[in-house]
């Protein structure tokens, strides 16, 4: 039902371009989870809001991004509008904070409903109750103010907001990255509960890998605006081909692995800044294997196994 | 021999009319050369607990002993202290003054403390220990033209130039990317082996626990419900909490605990854990006859070095 | 090694005036200032004091421009020109002066109070207070009764009661500041007050000064105008406001003398407009770096 093309967004600031997607191809089915691994800088925040067209004035955006078989990219600002919330919602990074202090919480759960129109005015309150009752709150809970709330309330009252309109597509940007373990292994378990229920697709966005690999059923890698690994979740997860992919992984050690036992592993340097990356394959100077042809000779997706794909030099053979 | 010891600590605060028990009684231990993690969640008192061993909070109560010698309060004592005990904090970038250059990061230690022989080479080998190297490309930069792992090394650099004998690192690695934490991990080993340095680390992340610790003790309340190895903690957990945290961990079958800490200005009578006690909720105290226990006996203070989980269930048998 | 310190400071400076210079409106306020203070610096240079002497007088009563009179003359015959031109010497310092002392007052308290928390923190916002509801006309006419109207008492009255409006700022400034990691990484490696206020606090606290003192000195001296109209400055030294307060007296306004009243006005105007400019031109600029540190 999500289908991402060859997509590519370049931020203008100034005089700099800064390439914050490179050519980004994805494909979600209906009910499906998939998870987008990546660290600061590697454009999967950008991804996220560039799928519903939330990026800035100016910014440059080709490719395709079709939703249910429509182009976003291509859609009147009518229809865009209407899609936003109805077909795709988001919950935010540092959603925490997207909640309006002075407004209670239970108007800003009404808004999206009462703006799309999508439930009469007199039954919006009933449903306001039924999404806190989805999200393991008390109705009461509707009469209060955003600071009333703890962190992880508020969160789950932002995917209350995300599932007001009944949407088939939810985007989750970070979703549990400021939670506790507990409140995110809570949040977690609501969010794959509620998207398995209502066949909705997801889309997990989030730096860790170990997260995303347990709650997805794919997941992809991304560093510098390109997806460099790609494949079932447990598989990227456990058995990354891509050397970055290892690395992300290993910084997620698994208790009562030897292995990492006093033995934290990491990747030597930072990752690249979009405006400058390094010629070739963007990894190659954090990179162990790195050969000589890693630095002029940029890999695309090359074939590991069914469903399981990787851009690296050392894995032969060609993705069609 | 003990390092740096916490006997009895209370520390707590008046938020809106009301008492907040941080730090409702801890006793702990360190020894040269370990690093010991602690764990749990926000507003379980470890930041606090953290802060008061470095004697930056006074406790109400109780005794911070570094070497056998009680902390005593005057500035003086404090700032002779600050030279044995340094400080690492979480966010590496709110950390450094960004006005001031890397090499008058590194120095400002030395020059609060009127250590001013060779002030130059000191903060060279203080950089070149935290692996920024070489050193004097790094003097004249500002914070923020560097990475966020390279931030953080400069902190640790600004600790370690006063030779401290402990580090207590307020969740180290947690604002750094993914990929960069390892390095600012296998750097905190390396000072332990290199230099003796023990550590104190703070941190909510269980993983980080088991990749460098030696031992673990967890805190629930402003207590500590679990201390032990941390093979052992981990492995084997005793305490139902400890128990929970570890099953949430990617891999594991995940126990999750429904609602929130409370706040600690309302500590539940009894264990303070029993309001979202899996054994409790399961019958499993019930049948082994605590469940009464559970909600109305309070648990002892544990001792802050042996393997040890505070809890009914392991009392009785 | 400091040498190249001093370099890249200087460098920060250089980026700054770049920035500065984008405001258009900062830097007409800029020139218009540096002609006025060029202009009251070089008044001993440029004209001739004798002109002040009311017995040397040459010129006619309140007589419209012209004769060699470019701005007429004023109810002593004195070129109302040179009076402007030495007024400018006066107005400029005691607003200057009495901005340095209300923000040196402001600065000290508003860190102090800051900085230290208890009932000395308490005690100096309450002294802060105090200060601040004081009305500044009744003190200045009190202050005039006791040390006799001059300069002096002008730039005392206008410190004393602009300084709180400073601490005030300085203050909320100095508590942003002290929640920062870094003042808690200061004390971890054993840092005292004193080290904790002049190499942290301070300096992360002075771009916001100093752009609030550019503003301070348009409202300065406004004041002393304001002041010296009422005959509160001293009566043998002309500034803009006496000549203000002389125009009224002598009744320049019923005759119709518009080049007495006029020039004074106008440069009040213009050079309080030129401080706003300027202070706001800088907090733009200065401003970014407000919001890192």
């Amino acid at each position: 039902m999500l289908t991402v093309r060859d997509l590519h967004v370049t931020y203008h600031s100034g005089q700099t371009a800064i390439p914050a997607v490179r050519g980004v191809s994805l494909d979600l089915a209906a009910g499906e989870r998939l998870g987008i691994a990546g660290e600061s800088g590697c454009g999967k925040s950008t991804l996220a809001i560039a799928l519903l067209r939330l990026l800035p004035r100016g910014t440059e955006v080709s490719g395709e991004i079709l939703l249910d078989g429509e182009d976003v990219l291509g859609m009147s600002f009518g229809r865009l509008r209407a899609v936003r919330w109805v077909g795709a919602s988001i919950v935010f990074q540092g959603a925490m904070h997207s909640l309006n202090p002075v407004h209670r919480v239970g108007r800003q759960l009404a808004e999206p409903m009462l703006l799309h129109r999508t439930v009469p005015p007199s039954k919006v309150e009933e449903r306001v109750t039924e999404l806190l009752g989805q999200v393991g709150l008390p109705p009461w809970r509707a009469a209060s103010y955003p600071h009333q709330l703890s962190g992880g309330q508020r969160q789950r009252v932002m995917i209350a907001m995300a599932l007001a309109c009944e949407p088939k597509l939810v985007i989750a940007d970070e979703a549990t990255t400021a939670l506790d373990v507990m409140i995110q292994a809570q949040v977690l378990e609501l969010v794959t509960c509620l998207a398995t229920e209502r066949g909705i697709a997801l889309v997990m966005i989030s730096h860790d890998l170990s997260v995303l690999s347990s709650t997805c059923d794919r997941l992809a890698v991304m560093y510098a605006g390109r997806v460099i690994e790609e494949g079932l979740a447990h598989e990227v997860f456990t058995a990354p081909r891509h050397p970055y992919a290892a690395g992300l992984a290993a910084a997620f050690p698994m208790v009562g692995d030897d292995a990492s036992r006093l033995r934290p592993r990491g990747l030597a340097g930072d990752p690249p800044d979009p405006a400058r990356l390094p010629p070739g394959c963007p990894f190659h100077p954090r990179c162990e294997r790195a050969i000589a042809e890693c630095e002029s000779h940029d890999v695309r997706l090359r074939f590991v196994g069914t469903k399981h794909n990787a851009a690296c030099v050392h894995i032969g053979g060609l993705v069609t | 021999m003990t390092l740096l010891s916490a006997r009895g600590v209370h520390v707590s605060f008046s938020a809106q009319g009301r008492r907040a028990r941080a730090v409702d009684g801890v006793d702990l231990d360190l020894a040269p050369g370990e690093i010991l993690a602690l764990a749990g969640e926000s507003g379980c008192g470890k930041s606090t607990l953290a802060r008061s061993l470095l004697g930056l909070i006074r406790p109400d109560n109780g005794t911070i002993s570094y070497q056998g010698e009680p902390l005593r309060y005057d500035s003086a004592a404090l700032k002779r202290y600050r030279r044995n005990v340094q400080l690492i904090l979480q966010d590496p970038t709110g950390a450094l003054n960004p006005r001031h250059t890397v090499y008058e990061a590194v120095a400002e230690g030395l020059r609060i403390h009127r250590i001013g022989d060779n002030e130059t080479g000191r903060v060279a080998e203080a950089l070149s220990r935290a692996g920024l190297r070489p050193p004097e490309r790094f003097f004249l930069r500002y914070p923020h033209e560097l990475s966020g792992g390279q931030r953080q090394r400069v902190v640790i650099a600004g600790a370690l130039v006063l030779d401290p004998k402990v580090i207590i690192a307020d969740e180290p690695v947690a604002s750094l990317d993914a990929s960069v934490r390892g390095e600012i991990l296998a750097l905190l080993l390396r000072l332990r082996d290199e230099l003796g340095l023990s550590a104190l680390v703070v941190t909510h992340d269980l993983g980080l626990a088991w990749n460098i610790a030696d031992r673990l003790a967890v805190m629930y309340l402003g207590r500590i419900v679990e201390v032990g190895p941390v093979e052992e903690v981990l492995q084997r957990p005793k305490h139902p909490y400890t128990g929970a945290l570890v099953s949430v961990l990617p891999g594991g079958q995940p126990e999750v605990l429904a609602g929130e800490p409370p706040d600690v200005s309302q500590t539940p009578g009894g264990c303070r854990f029993h309001p979202r006690c899996p054994r409790l909720a399961d019958g499993t105290a019930d049948a082994a006859g605590v469940a009464d226990a559970c909600r109305t006996k309070e648990l002892p203070v544990l001792d802050g070095t042996t393997r040890a989980a505070s809890c009914h269930l392991i009392r009785e048998c | 090694m400091t040498a190249i310190a001093w370099q890249r400071r200087r460098a920060a400076v250089g980026r700054s005036w770049q920035e500065y210079r984008r405001h258009r409106a900062g830097v007409a306020g800029l020139v218009i200032l540096a002609v006025t203070v060029g202009i009251a610096l070089a008044a001993p240079l440029i004209t001739d004091a004798e002109g002040l002497d009311v017995t040397k007088s040459t010129g006619g009563v309140l007589d419209p421009p012209g004769n060699g009179f470019p701005l007429g003359t004023d109810e002593q015959g004195r070129s109302v020109l040179l009076l402007l031109i030495w007024g400018a010497r006066v107005s400029l310092l005691v607003g200057i002066t009495a901005t340095l002392l209300a923000m040196g007052i402001g600065t000290l308290i508003g860190v102090a109070a800051g900085h230290f928390s208890g009932w000395f923190s308490g005690l100096l916002m309450r002294v802060t207070d105090w200060f601040m509801v004081l009305p500044r006309l009744v003190l200045a006419i009190a202050l005039a009764s006791v040390l006799g109207p001059s300069m002096v008492t002008i730039i005392v009255a206008i410190g004393v009661t602009s300084w709180p409006g400073t601490a005030r700022l300085i203050r909320a400034q100095t508590l942003a500041v002290e929640a920062r990691p870094y003042l808690e990484r200061a004390r971890a490696l054993g840092a005292g007050h004193w080290h904790q206020m002049t190499r942290h606090v301070l300096p992360n606290v002075m771009p916001l000064v100093l752009a609030s003192t550019t503003l301070e000195v348009a409202s300065a001296i406004l004041a002393e105008a304001t002041l010296s109209f009422l005959g509160l400055g001293d009566p043998t030294r002309i500034s803009w406001g006496t000549m203000l307060s002389r125009a009224y007296a002598s009744g320049a306004v019923t005759a119709g003398s518009w080049w007495y009243l006029l020039p004074p006005g106008l440069a009040i105007l213009l050079v309080v407009l030129s401080f706003t400019l300027c202070g706001r031109a800088l907090e733009a600029v200065l401003n970014p770096r407000l919001r890192d540190g």
